[in-house]
């Protein structure tokens, strides 16, 4: 049997619009899911760091550890190769548009607690061609790793620089495997997802719950008798870089 | 034709000849390889083995999207209850739900994979319990 081109244009369209259709309900699928997940329901997770707090604790890392160790994040030992979903940076690092000359030395001397800020208009999201990086409605700005081709746009979109490349073979360079979480491959990006897969279970992140001096306090924003919500009201607090507009969610005691 | 009998009789031996290696495994011979995945000793699986045979990868397909984009972690039966698995609720995770029993990646997985030769990258990232166990190798 031969066809003709009406008869298969009139095919491929069939089959487009079969493909649409099919698309469609698999989203709306999607859609009624995740609204009945725990995990999304009316929250707006964010976190504060009392830097006082952590100042106390001298060259302290336990977090960074425990975040770490959690999360299979490699170390090369190189600034370079460098893999981080927490770190630290000296504060006119961190703060750069708090240029006053004289500043405390006990705030300019001492290190600034960093991580991935899960802006409510995260410009690493608008950018990933392929929403392997994308905000979850409880505001985490969340990974998937499957689908990450290694573009790096959202890398040159975050102005916080909180996202890694993964240069080399990630595996090689973890010192201690957790069998619970998957590692990386070599051309990925990778960066804190405020550790969705413990919130799930009703835990609080890996950091939180390691620092000695509770340092860190991380909650619910949408609900007014959180301790985060109240400890807002209460002490002054700042964001990184907040003329960008990305309204970070990671609120500091300085 | 001449000597149709002989042309006849000599194409039938080369039909034997040449078939003879099926023939021969159709009277009792045997396959050199075969796949044989190690089972657990107990406990029942969360799907029949036929499914299991069949959908396992589109499945664990499934469960990925559903647990990394919608965050629906935890694995239900049809009647809408939660498995249990050692006393808290089973998540829809190769590693900790299929491996718990399954622990020999080795003898179970890799048994039909390379019997297939299908190289599913799964394991690029999420970790087999014996490399967990021995930690690797810089
Ligand atoms: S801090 Fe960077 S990576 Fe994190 S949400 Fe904001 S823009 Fe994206
Ligand atoms: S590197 Fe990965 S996460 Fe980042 S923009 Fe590209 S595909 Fe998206």
């Amino acid at each position: 049997m031969s066809i003709d081109r009406r008869q298969f244009l009139l095919i491929t369209a069939g089959v487009a619009a079969a493909g649409l259709a099919g698309k469609q309900t698999l989203s709306v699928f999607a859609e009624n899911q995740a609204r009945k997940s725990d995990g999304f329901a009316g929250k707006r997770w964010a976190m504060l760091i009392d830097l006082k707090k952590c100042h106390e604790n001298e060259g302290c890392t336990k977090c960074i550890d425990a975040c770490h160790l959690t999360h299979n994040v490699p170390h090369f030992g190189n600034k370079k190769d460098e893999i981080k979903w927490i770190w630290k940076e000296k504060f006119e690092h961190a703060f750069v548009e708090q240029e006053n000359y004289f500043v405390p030395e006990q705030v300019k001397q001492k290190p600034v607690l960093l991580f991935c800020n899960h802006c409510s208009n995260p410009p690493c999201v608008s950018v990933c061609p392929t929403q392997a990086t994308w905000k979850r409605k409880d505001g985490i700005v969340m990974m998937d790793w499957h689908r990450c081709v290694g573009c790096r746009y959202c890398m040159a979109a975050c102005p916080y620089g909180s996202r890694s490349f993964n240069w080399r073979e990630p595996r090689t360079h973890i010192k201690q495997l957790n069998p619970d979480f998957p590692t990386r491959t070599k051309g990925v990006v990778e960066k804190c997802t405020f550790c969705d897969e413990r919130l799930a279970r009703g835990l609080k992140p890996a950091c939180v719950e390691s620092c000695p001096v509770k340092a860190m306090v991380f909650g619910d924003l949408e609900n007014p008798n959180s301790e985060i919500r109240k400890m807002l009201g209460e002490t002054f607090t700042m964001r990184r870089k907040p003329e960008l507009g990305t309204q970070p969610e990671i609120y500091y005691i300085i | 034709m001449y000597d149709t009998g002989k042309v006849l009789i000599g194409i039938l031996i080369f039909i034997l000849v040449f078939t003879s290696p099926m023939l021969i495994n159709l009277s009792g011979g045997k396959a050199s390889v075969k796949a044989n995945p190690v089972l657990p000793k107990s406990g029942k699986c969360i799907e029949s083995k036929e499914y299991m045979k069949g959908y396992h990868m589109e499945m664990l397909d499934t469960w990925r999207n559903l647990v990394v984009r919608q965050d629906v972690r935890f694995l239900k039966k049809a009647d809408g209850t939660f498995f249990m698995l050692n006393g808290v609720k089973a998540e829809m995770s190769l590693t900790k739900t299929c491996m718990s029993c399954h622990d020999n990646k080795a003898k179970f997985c890799d048994e039909c994979h390379n019997y297939l030769e299908v190289k599913p990258y799964c394991w690029d990232c999420h970790i087999d319990p014996a490399i967990a166990k021995k930690g690797v190798k810089k």
